[in-house]
């Protein structure tokens, strides 16, 4: 006797957009998390020869991006870049930021629906903060791949 | 629609939610540092010059490090407890717990990263 499962749909369980959200927000926290952990394998591997330093290491595993660990003069001890500036790592850190960016987008949203009440006010504040994030995301890959 | 919301500020700072209060606040004030961390650094390393290298001596600033890394570090650290307890409900029950084993986590790393920044700054 076959038990038929899921009769009801997505909507009429309550899987609204805002629910979609919800589990976007944590899953993205999660994915952050995994990106944070090869990130900060990748350093230890490839920093290994040149010792890299403890600040190098946080900053990289925060965003894998080749001028954390090259811009700061005074704390740098890696001499060849090529490694850090990699095609993965580019990728990577594009997948990093479009996670964070649209995580960060979520939070804000939840913080201004919380405090302001008028909701012209939410919906302006709401569309302005979408556009940031896409902004925001374009400059940030166009940093990460042109330099 | 419109909210109604009857709670004056002096009863909000008067509620006392222990605990998970605490990290609900420090969770959003942590968000929003990096929000306006993270967004002004993009823009700083988009735009570059004179703009660009006077938001990055702020940025390399000893006392903005230990700021910004609480902020980072206490939102990751709480983010995955709300993860871990979201995705598994029945774990809900023992959220106190969860802030404790929380605290344990956060306060020695963020310990060891404050003497790191300490130290660089006094130039060791």
């Amino acid at each position: 006797m076959a038990v038929k499962h899921r009769t009801l749909s997505l909507a009429r369980r309550g899987f609204d957009f805002e629910i979609f959200m919800w589990l976007f927000t944590r899953l993205s926290a999660l994915a952050m998390y995994l990106c944070a952990f090869i990130g900060l394998v990748g350093a230890l591997i490839m920093g290994a020869r040149t010792q890299v330093n403890f600040a190098d290491l946080l900053r990289w595993s925060f965003m894998p991006d080749s001028n954390h660990v090259l811009m700061n003069t005074t704390l740098n001890n890696i001499a060849n870049a090529d490694a850090w500036a990699s095609l993965f790592w580019k990728i990577m850190g594009s997948i990093f930021v479009t996670f964070a960016t649209s995580h960060g987008l979520h939070g804000v949203l939840s913080v201004i629906e919380d405090y302001l009440k008028n909701p012209v006010v939410r919906r302006i504040l709401r569309i302005v903060g979408l556009l940031l994030t896409l902004v925001g995301i374009a400059i940030a890959i166009y940093v990460v791949w042109t330099r | 629609m419109g909210l109604k919301r009857n709670v004056s500020l002096k009863d909000a700072l008067r509620y006392q939610g222990q605990g998970p209060m605490l990290t609900y606040i420090l969770h959003r004030i942590g968000g929003l540092g990096i929000v306006t961390f993270v967004g002004l650094h993009i823009l700083a390393s988009f735009l570059g010059g004179s703009f660009g290298s006077f938001v990055n001596t702020i940025y390399e600033h000893w006392t903005f490090q230990i700021v910004i890394f609480f902020c980072a570090l206490f939102h990751a650290i709480n983010g995955l407890r709300i993860v871990i307890l979201d995705l598994w409900p029945k774990l809900i029950e023992y959220q106190r717990e969860a802030i404790w084993i929380e605290w344990a986590v956060f306060l020695p790393f963020y310990g060891v990263a404050v003497l790191v920044i300490v130290r660089t700054a006094l130039g060791g």
